[in-house]
């Protein structure tokens, strides 16, 4: 029998007994950031391809979540700081080593960009709309000239940002679970499908809607085997790495993960989105909603069960 | 000049008197500590096996928890003394997941706190409060870069491990076998 | 007429707000760790006073730290101090959260009782308070006699008050330090060399090539020069040996462990002695010099052979043997340790005497590495008038002349002689408790609970509402030591040395330091005579004026080390002639002493009972955190521990399906069961007969209110005591508990239901 004692009553909180520094902030944040970038991305992918005419939920209407949802996770991001009034700090500084620092830097750089995104399309969304002053007229005109060029750069950042929601996690070699590569890529991906689950639930087009549930299938297979892979990593790691399976398999997160996560936000919607490709009729709602809400669960169970995993010595 | 220091777990028996010392020298609020003891029993009834380790920030040279601040706040002082700068602390609790011996807490403040290897003492040319206070005499505090300092003559003359060394931190507290 | 005695919970008495002028004192005046403060402050900071340790009974001397708010921050160990070596243990360290605790008793108390029958404490001045237990004493005086008045007392503060008691005339002053702990090892080692073993142990530990623990847990109990000294022996790499049911801090720290079926230690004593004797590795030459019935004591011993005690003790021979060669291959540099608290299974005084004889063998009484001789510095005392001659004293509750080698009073005799019986001309009928918690220090609860409804008054003196301040009429608020002045500490060591206590800051709250409380009841008790000063500050110099000090030096450097009178600290090295304190004028392996009282002059192993089936031995010991029951509330220390757990053998659980961590009730042999859930720890360290846990907490008082509830409470269930016949000790380890893994308070509920 081998037991481990903290014999001098260690009972820090958030702490101990196992650590849970990160509540329900960080996950609703990443969700909200991976969301964001899916939308922005898929929005500026279809402008430079030139199809704004034929993608007017993506590139136009739905954006328009990306600056509310960036807020709100900023919020959330800030929620959680326990030194907020230095918050400043963060913008003192940059720090290449710490993801928190670029994803802070990443975040600043895309909040007002994609508001200004949705601006360039107000007029085209609501005609009636004033911008009551000339030079914002003026400014309208130039985002509107350099669109294109725009729409690299959102598409870039987008990115960054994606993978960034991963990579925050995974730069913590602590915490086993998270301390994979494969989890930059496949918070990308889980973003990105997000995304285009919104785009989804908010086109009126049923040609938008076929073309982005392709890609979404595209994406939630892809995420699939990103996640089985995921797992054949850790069952051929190190003792932590196994231990850090073992919540997913048999352990506290195995229903969590494998019913609400797979089996309901994965599996079933791609299921759902695939009969209604066929031609079938599926409640429109349905898929998306599904989708954004496995998004949602998948972040919850990463950042609470990461915390969990440490290194046993 | 680099700081370690080394722990004698022949002589320790777990009192937690180090963990008092921080407390009472370094102002730590109830509820919290800086270090702690970890006592491990391996083994089956009579063939036992008893490991007290008194244990604290390790000082990493590679520290993963200065490696991911995302304001600086936490960085490696004179003598690779890990240390985290209260007001530039933001509190995002990056450092505390990042550290494989869950050596950070928040301060009820907020910000970030450890253990400072009493750096306002070793200034002094004192020692750590812990290593003062130790009544087996089993924590010995120095400079690895001066040969007869008491932590190099303790690694010189004993076995010693660290803890968690795949996680790749070089971390500088050693434990004497 | 007497009334019964109902526990008030000091504060949460419900007796009606005006019960308890608590509230309005409640006021956090807690401000140690307040934001402004945050961080460290260097020491050049701060102001150092001088004090020694009163959190246990070591006394290491050292220096309170003072900030400029006048805030205490820290105490330090005084490096000239051969107590400490200028390290403190935790809970020396920790002292500051007894002077910071918030739930100190803040004022005198008195009880009182309302119309409808309810107890409550009315919160008092002290002129009142004083007026009041004067009162009562004088009554008490000129009714009864002084005699029948009884002082518990524990701790440097109670000297005072035992100078007082003197004066007004009782004998009856006790100390649960001797019937509960020590006693049988002084009885045992005086009646084998003429002299006691002392506090702190005269042991040379740091010298010794060969350490012998016997149940003594040195590590878990925080003796800090044992520790320190421990530690050097391990640096030395001097091999230890400790026997113990339960894998300890000690014993995981030694060469060879022992782990012997519990309540067997003597078979296993007499056969290392048979071994010593039949493999002639004793110590020849200092044998036949010092001592007196080697002869009896071979034939007495020749059948214990290592497979006799095997069959006993579950030790293999081979072991028994390997480590008598051990002990005998580092004599006389071989310490068998003689323990402290040992009052076990009622022979503890036969199984001291076993451990003297052990060491007698091997050389090791006077020599290096065994025992030294130690010396203090003769403080004088301040003069005073005689003390009146007492006619009658807690002895006369035995009429057939019990206990006549008692060396101090019987702390469970005054128990005794405080119920009344027809053999008592007198019983006790006052007492006063002074800084001991009797319902965790003395076995059997219900037997001082009974004595304590006998009584006409009883006072505590305190720091801290404990459970006993909550049976008391009148509570008097003690300051802290870190705010008082004491009596210069005096003890022997292998240098005498002086140690200073002065306080750091006032008292916080309207306590008062013994001296202060002593020297004011004086005089409402027409005892002035005998406290012809101010303050204690007048004494303290006159005393130290006397050996060469002041009082103002020992406020400078705290510890004045003296040269010692004699080089004698080994004096038996190379023996010369030497004259023991003992009948013969020798080391009686054979005692004549036990002899003339009827007792084994040779210790003899005898069977005692074993639990029954489902049950288990109870067997309990300290952390060293703590301090029996008393520092269970210090924030500080509570920080480190804040519950015990019940040790169970994995093994055992499995049978109970009792999973670690789990929450469980103790029921004893009695039927007695604790009153709070205690946690279990599973864990290999312990023996499948027997459970372990810390003492000292599971404590009543509500006003604890940290440590209320929290744990459980080995002395509630130690209720079986097995009295040792030559020195009045409790044995307390013959007590067996079983598992209630629900509630039992929910039970009976359904019953009633």
């Amino acid at each position: 029998m081998k037991e481990e004692l903290f014999v001098s009553g260690r009972n820090i909180p958030n702490i101990d007994p196992y650590l849970n520094i990160w509540h329900w902030e960080i996950p609703l944040y990443l969700f909200l950031g991976g969301l964001a970038a899916g939308l922005i991305f898929f929005a500026a992918y279809f402008v430079v391809r030139g199809k704004e005419k034929e993608m007017p939920a993506t590139v136009k209407w739905a954006p328009m979540i990306a600056p509310i949802a960036l807020i709100v996770g900023l919020s959330a991001l800030f929620l959680d700081l326990s030194h907020k009034l230095y918050f400043w700090q963060l913008y003192t500084t940059i720090r290449f080593s710490s993801p928190m620092s670029w994803g802070a830097w990443t975040l600043l750089l895309i909040t007002p960009l994609s508001m200004i995104w949705v601006a360039s399309y107000m007029r085209d969304m609501f005609p009636k709309w004033d911008w009551k002053f000339k030079f914002l007229y003026k400014f309208e005109a130039w985002v509107i000239s350099v669109r294109k060029p725009f729409a690299w750069v959102m598409m870039i950042l987008a990115l960054i940002l994606g993978v960034y929601t991963g990579i925050l996690l995974s730069a913590f070699n602590a915490r086993p679970l998270w301390n994979t590569s494969i989890l930059g890529p496949l918070f990308l991906v889980s973003g990105f499908s997000t995304g285009l689950a919104a785009a989804i639930w908010m086109s009126k087009d049923k040609n938008e809607r076929k073309v982005l549930s392709r890609i979404d299938l595209i994406f939630i297979g892809v995420e699939l085997f990103l996640i089985i892979h995921l797992f054949m990593g850790f069952m051929a790691g190190t003792a932590v790495a196994t231990e850090a399976a073992a919540l997913f398999l048999g352990g506290q997160f195995t229903i969590s993960f494998w019913v609400f996560v797979v089996l309901l936000g994965l599996i079933f919607p791609a299921t759902l989105e695939t009969i209604e490709l066929w031609g079938y009729h599926v409640p429109k709602w349905m898929p998306p909603a599904l989708i954004l809400f496995g998004g949602l669960m998948f972040r919850f169970v990463m950042v609470e069960a990461g915390q969990i995993t440490r290194f046993l010595y | 000049m680099r700081y370690a220091m080394a722990i004698d777990t022949l002589k320790c028996v777990g009192c937690g008197d180090c963990v008092v010392a921080c407390q009472t020298e370094n102002n730590v609020p109830h509820g919290y500590c800086r270090d702690w003891i970890v006592e491990n029993v391996n083994g089956t009834y009579p063939s036992l096996d008893l490991e007290f380790r008194s244990e604290r920030c390790n000082h990493c040279d590679n520290a993963p928890c200065v490696r991911c601040c995302p304001t600086g706040a936490s960085h490696i002082e004179k003598g690779g003394i890990v240390v985290v700068t209260h007001d530039e602390c933001i509190g995002c609790g990056a450092c505390i997941q990042s550290c494989p011996y869950d050596a950070r807490y928040q301060h009820p403040d907020g910000y970030v706190d450890k253990c400072t290897f009493c750096m306002h003492r070793v200034e002094k040319g004192q020692n750590p409060a812990c290593v003062d206070v130790c009544p087996t005499e089993c924590l010995h505090f120095g400079d690895l870069d001066d040969p007869n300092s008491k932590v190099s003559l303790a690694l010189k003359n004993r076995t010693h491990k660290v803890l968690a060394p795949e996680a790749g931190t070089k971390p500088q507290l050693y434990f004497l076998t | 007429m007497k009334t019964r005695r109902d526990f008030i919970k000091i504060s949460t008495a419900g007796a009606g707000a005006t019960a308890l002028g608590f509230s309005a004192l409640g006021a956090k005046g807690f401000s140690f760790f307040e934001s402004d403060k945050q961080g460290p402050v260097s020491d050049e900071d701060l102001t150092p006073y001088p004090t020694y340790c009163e959190v246990c009974f070591w006394k290491c001397a050292g220096w309170t730290y003072v900030d400029k708010k006048g805030e205490i921050r820290k105490i330090i160990g005084n490096n000239d101090d051969p107590h400490c070596n200028g390290r403190l243990c935790p809970r020396g360290t920790g002292g500051v959260g007894m002077y910071y605790d918030e739930d100190r008793l803040k004022t005198p108390l008195i009880r009182e009782t309302k119309a409808d029958g309810t107890q409550y404490y009315r919160k008092a001045s002290w002129d009142e308070a004083l007026d009041l237990v004067a009162e009562k004493m004088d009554k008490l005086r000129k009714e009864h006699g002084p005699e029948c008045l009884a002082l518990f007392s524990h701790g440097s503060g109670g000297k005072m008050l035992t100078h007082l008691v003197k004066a007004f005339g009782t004998p009856n002053i006790t100390a649960p330090s001797f019937a509960q702990c020590r006693g049988p090892r002084e009885v045992a080692f005086t009646a084998t060399f003429g002299e006691d073993v002392m506090s702190p142990e005269r042991t040379d530990i740091r010298d010794t090539k060969c350490l012998v623990l016997i149940g003594s847990h040195i590590g878990e109990n925080m003796h800090n020069g044992q520790i320190q000294e421990m530690s050097h022996a391990i640096e030395n790499k001097a091999t230890i040996i400790t026997v113990d049911p339960r894998f300890s801090t000690a014993a995981s720290h030694s060469k060879y462990w022992l782990p012997i079926k519990p309540a067997t230690d003597i078979a296993l004593l007499l056969a290392w002695i048979h071994v010593i004797i039949n493999e002639e590795l004793y110590d020849k030459d200092y044998i036949e010099k010092y001592a007196f019935g080697f002869d009896e004591l071979k034939e007495h011993v020749k059948n214990n052979t290592p497979e006799w005690a095997y069959g006993i003790t579950t030790i293999e021979p081979h072991i028994i043997r390997a480590t008598a060669r051990e002990m005998a291959a580092a004599a006389p540099s071989t310490l068998v340790h003689p323990g402290r608290h040992v009052t076990w299974y009622g022979d503890d005084t036969q199984r001291s005497r076993a451990i003297a004889i052990l060491n007698a063998l091997l050389g090791s009484w006077g020599r290096r590495g065994g025992f030294y001789n130690p010396e203090k510095v003769h403080l004088p005392t301040f003069p005073h008038p005689p003390y009146p001659k007492p006619t009658r004293s807690w002895k006369d509750a035995y009429p057939d002349n019990k206990y006549n080698l008692v060396t101090e009073v019987l702390s469970t005799g005054i128990c005794d002689a405080t119920i009344p019986n027809a053999d008592l001309n007198c019983h006790l009928r006052g007492w006063i408790v002074y800084g001991t918690n009797l319902m965790a220090s003395l076995p059997d609860q219900r037997k001082t609970l009974e004595a304590i409804n006998n009584l006409d008054f009883l006072v505590v003196i305190d720091t801290m509402p404990m459970d006993i301040t909550g049976y008391a009429d009148v509570v008097l608020p003690e300051c802290t030591y870190l705010e008082r002045y004491d009596f210069v500490r005096t003890s022997p060591h292998r240098e005498p040395a002086l140690a200073l206590r002065m306080p750091a800051v006032q008292p916080k709250y309207d306590s008062k330091p013994n001296w202060w409380i002593a020297k004011n009841l004086a005089s409402r008790l027409g005892l002035e005579a005998y406290f012809k000063w101010d303050k204690i500050e007048d004494v303290i110099d006159w005393q130290l004026k006397q050996v060469g000090s002041s009082l103002e030096e020992m406020q400078r450097i705290g510890v004045k080390k003296f040269k010692r009178e004699y080089d004698d600290l080994f004096w038996l090295e190379g023996l010369p002639d030497f004259e023991f304190n003992t009948n013969t004028g020798k080391i009686e392996l054979y005692s004549t002493e036990l002899a003339n009282e009827e007792f084994d002059p040779i210790p003899k192993y005898t069977h005692h009972p074993e639990p029954e089936q489902g049950y288990y031995r109870l067997n309990y010991g300290r952390a060293p955190m703590h301090t029996f029951s008393r520092t269970s509330n210090n924030h500080n220390l509570w920080d480190l521990m804040d519950e015990n757990s019940v040790w169970i053998n994995p093994k055992v659980a499995d049978l109970w399906e009792i999973k670690n961590n789990q929450y469980i009730w103790l029921k004893n042999q009695d039927g007695v069961v604790s009153s709070f859930p205690v946690k279990a720890r599973v864990t290999e360290r312990i023996r499948w007969d027997s459970v372990y846990m810390v003492h000292g907490f599971g404590h009543t008082n509500k006003k604890l209110t940290r440590a209320y509830g929290k744990g459980g409470s080995d002395s509630e269930l130690v209720t079986r005591v097995v009295m040792d016949p030559i020195m009045g000790g409790t044995g307390m380890r013959g007590n067996f508990v079983t598992f209630i893994l629900e509630n039992p308070a929910k039970e009976n509920k359904e019953d009633k239901a």
